[in-house]
């Protein structure tokens, strides 16, 4: 089974996030670039299913050099090898031109089965696994906190059966679907592996091929901030929280935590 | 006034309250349309959604709707939006309602904004990003803007509209059949209200330390109308089932009142809970970070302030 994992370099959250006063997008130099979290579960649950049907992981990012640190740890994890579209004409790309740009690449390199995270801790949009369905026309199996393969997709190209728990408000959906497929993941679905040492020493000889605007076929036209179907129009900081009121429990806690309340008008 | 689109989110045939405060935003904005998608819909439903101000209610109530994940909701939007050309469509910001317009944006070519937390004139969408420390005005350039809108974002304001029926019928495509819900489970959940649309919301972390023991995080939810609520750590624990989870991989909350006991307000779960207008925490260590966000916070066990509370709240009622 082919199976791409799409991953994403994101800033750190226990850093200061900001956004660029000049573009208004992101700014990827202020805070160090880390894989986002739920990307992990989505390397974890494709080396899963290639350890459990055969086949191949291939890495995709979508993002500037830096990106490739996160495409390292991801190929130290276990991924064999890694796609990594780069261009400065994808600067600022909104969901509709990430999910554009992911979407060509994904049908120049083929695959049975795409895996993502279900969300990123910088954009939050969650949209994207859905988009890459639409543009793709193959099953969405999204929020997944379980996926199974039939052991007949092995060979890549041959089908095959999938079926998933999709998380819901109320529980969770059974959902079936044939391959290909793209699927996105919760954080209930694994526990991701650290690299070991002897996979950090084999990510550094794994193949990375670099691919641009051009190579991928992507329609210029289509991607980066100038032509995003949204635009950011200004922003500022949140104003700080007021400091808030912390006593101490003298065994009058709740009665004092009720007095708030009632000057709230909670109760 | 230009037509907004509302998608209606309902459970076993109650509009939820998510729905009622989109039409009371759109109403500033347009004129509401509702969008009814999947089976359920009825006279009582049709009743609240007049009350609240749409003037049209668009009905798609066949089951083909409702059995494939996501995409027939989207195609059904499309239609709608080529037949009627609105001025917008908003739905709510949960997560399935995103991947809805995430893939109704791509149909008819049109920017998409999510999370948003109001909106103003000439449809600017106000965000808070990066946990809430930054507040962006952003606005789609291209297509007809779709808004994904959080719950608890705008207050309800009723007001009659027409609520004027029209059936719509769609044709699920193929490729929309492709991935099929062939089995709903529901975990039960009880009288309380729904997570996401909840006023004030109680949640109990790590700190509560048994599944038995969030017995009297209940009592303090119920002495106050709320909603439970938990962390990662105590839904992993399998102390409290997983759709209770607040944070960045559970539900997005912005209650009235938000308040976390035995809760350290790691980032992820301040994700889900920063936009809370007030914010109450209870927890032994003086440094737990979610003090840093708290209105009011009590530095102590939760085994003694939490029932106490809950006798003063039913004292004073
Ligand atoms: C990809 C990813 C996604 C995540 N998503 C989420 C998410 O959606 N939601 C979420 O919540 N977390 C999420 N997390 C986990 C998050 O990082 C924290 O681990 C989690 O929020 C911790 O839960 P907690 O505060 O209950 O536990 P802890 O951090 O262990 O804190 C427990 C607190 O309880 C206090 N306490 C203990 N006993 C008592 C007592 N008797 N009385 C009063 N206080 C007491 C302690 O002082 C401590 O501060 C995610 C993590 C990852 C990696
Ligand atoms: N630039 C990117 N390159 C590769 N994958 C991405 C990129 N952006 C988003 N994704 C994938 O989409 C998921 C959801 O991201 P988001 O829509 O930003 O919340 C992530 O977990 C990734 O799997």
């Amino acid at each position: 089974m082919n199976i791409v994992v799409c991953v994403k370099q994101v800033p750190d959250t226990a850093t200061e996030r900001k956004l660029r006063s000049d573009d208004k997008t992101l700014d990827r130099d202020a805070a160090d670039g880390v894989i986002n979290e739920l990307c992990e579960y989505a390397v974890e649950e494709a080396l899963r299913l290639k350890e459990a049907h055969g086949g191949e992981v291939t890495v995709l990012t979508m993002g500037p050099d830096k990106a490739s640190d996160t495409i390292r740890k991801a190929l130290a994890m276990g991924a064999d090898k890694a796609v990594h579209l780069v261009d400065d004409a994808l600067h600022g790309s909104d969901a509709l031109g990430t999910s554009y740009a992911l979407a060509q690449t994904l049908k120049k390199i083929g695959f049975d089965l795409v895996v993502l995270g279900s969300e990123s801790t910088d954009a939050r949009t969650g949209v994207l696994a859905a988009m890459l369905a639409e543009r793709l026309g193959v099953p969405q199996l999204t929020f997944a906190n379980k996926v199974e393969v039939d052991p007949s997709a092995a060979k890549a190209g041959s089908g095959g059966s999938i079926a998933i728990q999709r998380v819901t408000d109320y529980g969770y959906d059974r959902v079936e679907a044939s391959l290909p497929a793209v699927v996105s993941v919760v954080e209930k679905i694994n526990e991701p592996r650290y690299p070991s040492f002897k996979g950090i020493m084999a990510a550094k000889k794994k193949p990375v091929e670099k691919l641009g605007v051009a190579d991928a076929e992507i329609d210029a036209s289509q991607v980066g901030l100038a032509n995003s179907w949204s635009e950011v129009a200004d922003f500022a900081a949140a104003p700080p929280r007021a400091a808030g009121t912390i006593v101490k429990d003298e065994g009058d806690g709740g009665a004092k935590t009720a007095d708030f309340l009632a000057s709230k008008k909670f109760v | 006034m230009s037509e907004i689109l509302v998608l209606v989110e309902h459970v076993e045939g109650q509009v939820k309250k998510v729905t009622l405060e989109l039409l009371t935003l759109a109403r500033k904005l347009g004129t509401p349309s509702a969008v009814w998608a999947g089976p359920g819909y009825s006279p009582e439903a049709k009743a609240r959604l007049a009350e609240h101000g749409a003037e049209k209610i668009y009905v798609a109530d066949s089951a083909d709707v409702n059995d494939y994940v996501v995409a027939p909701k989207a195609e059904l939007l499309a239609q709608l939006v080529s037949e009627k050309s609105p001025a917008a469509v908003f739905v709510a910001a949960t997560a399935e309602a995103k991947e809805i317009a995430g893939r109704l944006a791509i149909k008819i070519d049109s920017g998409v904004l999510t999370d948003v937390v109001g909106v103003e004139d000439g449809l600017v969408a106000d965000q808070s990003i990066f946990g809430g420390g930054v507040n962006v005005r952003s606005r789609v350039t291209k297509g007809t803007p779709i808004v994904a809108v959080r719950p608890n974002a705008t207050p309800v304001e009723a007001a009659a509209g027409a609520g004027a029926e029209e059936q719509v019928s769609v044709a699920v495509s193929e490729t929309a059949r492709s991935a099929r819900i062939v089995e709903r489970v529901k975990e039960e959940k009880g009288a309380r209200p729904e997570l996401t649309e909840a006023a004030i919301v109680v949640s109990g972390g790590r700190g509560v330390g048994s599944a038995e023991n969030f017995s009297i995080i209940e009592k303090l939810a119920d002495s106050l109308g709320a909603a439970v609520g938990a962390s990662r750590a105590a839904t992993d624990a399998g102390w409290y089932p997983h759709q209770f989870q607040v944070g960045q991989t559970g539900k997005t909350v912005s209650p009235q009142l938000y308040i976390a006991a035995g809760i350290s307000g790691a980032i992820q779960h301040r994700a889900g809970m920063q936009t809370a207008k007030t914010i109450v925490a209870i927890n032994k260590d003086p440094e737990a970070p979610i003090f840093e966000l708290a209105d009011f916070g009590v530095v102590g066990d939760l085994n003694q302030v939490v029932p106490q509370l809950t006798d003063e709240v039913a004292k004073r009622k």
